[in-house]
């Protein structure tokens, strides 16, 4: 649905996204995560057609960004940033005129914009002015003017930026809904944002795509940490820990209650495992505590993302 | 072009401005400015006329007693003067304030094309002006009622008017497509239109050739042959040319836009 080639976007002397390419399928979420300034909002804006790229090709729903961009545009639903609205509008005429000027035939627009009234739950502010609105109440406007024509792809920029948890659960749960039927991009620098909802996610960090998979086996790919918790003098189990086959690094962890804390980090976590078993056999120290950190997808993303600085 | 985007785009702007205090605010400013300087051409007029009953010296002075002459001439004068004080505080919010809020990026990304976009608030605003225009008919109205003053010149002056209006907007309009800040977009019209106002001043310091080219430059020369009376061709082409000038570089300012 859409295909992104050698994507290259310079501003003057300054290059924001450097040879990107990627592809998305029909009915997919794909997350864009990255720091701010990565490079999201421009990409975005290629795939929009607001400007071109320098360099690259972009095709979406089967047609050149570039040489054919009405025919792109007739087909996307765009959620800026910052959800830029017509603050001196009523929010059922706002829809109204997006819905027109997105081609919507007369007889239908009344129709189609009290539908995505209705999806969007903003039937209750519906008579109220934009401006008067809330944070929460704009944001669901800004997905309904992007919905409001069917259109096959919605791209969607930090759709869930400066809303309170309840609302963002409703925009994620909104969100969600559209899987299958849209295709969808979204940016965000919130990550388990990327785990609720995308089936795919793409790091970029400062122009470059860092990594690209599914957000569960990002988790998977990066090396495994365990927790122990020890009795016994704490020194001669760090000595001995660090003896044990199969593991890269020991450190002291601060812990609450019974024993010593180790964090250790597993090369091989089959044979690491089995070593501290029996060196804690061995010494006949009290296993108090022993289990996998799962590690979240801040730990990847800091990682990826600080990676080349070090 | 498509005329149902045009009209989408026309109407939302209308309502935008009929929804602010700033279109009023302008339209009572240039009611009450130009009111103001309606009653004192006419006051004058009447006044010099009372006296050239008992003084034929006067009367002997045939231009003053002719109401075209001191009354309508320099009244179309004034409203052009004070339209184009007022077209820069309505035309500088049309492109400068969708970039400033951002939606411009919805705008430039709804399937429509820029035409469609610069014609709906180029004709958004035409729609603000000649109104204001259609105003201040009742000024030559009392005049027909209460004098006799002839009445072609009084339509044809109009017509100037509405054409100086309409080239104001279009030069405003590309300001205002130059910056997000509109007291810039509005400092830049006031410039350049004064600077078209004024520019037949130098004509008397260069030769002649380039003194006519000046002359035919400025923009309220036109005007005055038209408020006599007189509609030449070359002054219509002048405003049409104007106005399709800065249309079109208002066009490819937006299109740069997108090449940044």
């Amino acid at each position: 649905m859409i295909e992104v080639e050698n994507l290259t976007k310079e501003y003057g002397e300054f290059r924001a996204v450097d040879n990107i390419s990627f592809t998305v399928e029909k009915g997919e979420i794909l997350g864009f995560l990255g720091p701010n300034g990565a490079g999201k909002t421009t990409v975005m804006r290629i795939l929009t057609c607001f400007f071109p790229p320098t360099k690259g090709k972009v095709m979406v729903a089967g047609y050149n960004c570039f040489e054919d961009s009405l025919n792109v545009r007739k087909r996307i639903g765009y959620l800026p940033q910052r959800v830029p609205l017509y603050e001196d509008m009523k929010v059922n005429d706002y829809l109204r005129f997006v819905a027109a000027i997105k081609g919507t035939p007369a007889k239908e627009v009344n129709r189609k914009a009290a539908k995505v009234m209705d999806d969007c739950g903003l039937s209750d502010v519906s008579n109220k002015l934009i401006s008067t609105i809330s944070g929460g109440y704009r944001q669901r406007v800004g997905i309904a003017q992007a919905l409001v024509n069917d259109p096959e792809v919605l791209i969607l920029d930090e759709p869930t930026v400066g809303l309170d948890p309840k609302q963002i659960k409703e925009i994620r749960n909104l969100i969600k809904e559209l899987a299958g039927k849209h295709t969808v991009i979204l940016s965000t620098h919130i990550l388990p944002e990327v785990s609720i909802l995308c089936g795919r996610v793409i790091i970029i960090n400062k122009g470059k795509v860092v990594a690209e998979d599914r957000p569960e086996n990002l988790a998977t790919e990066s090396a495994k940490r365990m927790l122990l918790r020890i009795n016994g003098n704490a020194q001669t189990i760090e000595q001995e820990l660090s003896r044990v086959g199969g593991i890269e690094g020991v450190e002291r962890e601060q812990a609450s209650g019974d024993g010593n804390g180790f964090i250790v980090v597993l090369e091989d976590e089959k044979q690491g495992r089995q070593g501290i078993q029996a060196m804690i056999e061995r010494n006949k120290f009290e296993l108090v505590e022993m289990r996998l950190l799962e590690i979240s997808l801040e730990d990847i993303f800091i990682k990826l993302v600080t990676k080349e600085e070090v | 072009m498509n005329i149902r985007n045009v009209s989408l785009i026309l109407n939302r702007e209308l309502k935008s401005y009929f929804s602010s205090l700033t279109v009023y605010i302008v339209i009572i400013m240039f009611l009450l400015m130009t009111g103001y300087f309606f009653y004192n051409l006419t006051a004058t007029f009447s006044i010099v006329s009372y006296q050239a009953q008992s003084d034929p010296m006067l009367a002997k002075q045939y231009q003053l007693l002719n109401i075209n002459e001191t009354v309508i001439r320099p009244l179309f004068g004034t409203i052009g003067m004070i339209l184009l004080m007022m077209t820069p505080l309505l035309t500088m919010r049309l492109l400068a304030e969708e970039k400033k809020t951002g939606t411009i990026e919805l705008l430039l990304t709804f399937p429509i094309n820029d035409v469609d976009v610069v014609l709906g608030k180029y004709l958004a605003c035409l729609v603000v002006v000649l109104t204001m225009i259609l105003l201040t008919v009742t000024y030559p109205i009392l005049l027909v009622v209460l004098g006799e003053p002839e009445v072609v010149p009084i339509g044809t002056g109009y017509l100037g008017l509405v054409l100086l209006g309409a080239s104001a907007i279009s030069l405003g309009l590309f300001t205002s497509s130059l910056t997000e800040n509109q007291i810039v977009s509005a400092s830049i019209s006031f410039a350049m239109l004064f600077f078209f106002w004024l520019i037949s001043y130098s004509a008397p310091l260069v030769s002649a050739g380039l003194g006519r080219f000046l002359s035919y430059l400025s923009i309220n020369e036109h005007i005055e042959s038209m408020s006599k009376g007189v509609v030449d061709s070359t002054d219509i082409i002048y405003y049409l040319c104007f106005i399709v000038l800065f249309l079109f570089l208002t066009l490819r300012s937006l299109e740069t836009k997108r090449w940044r």
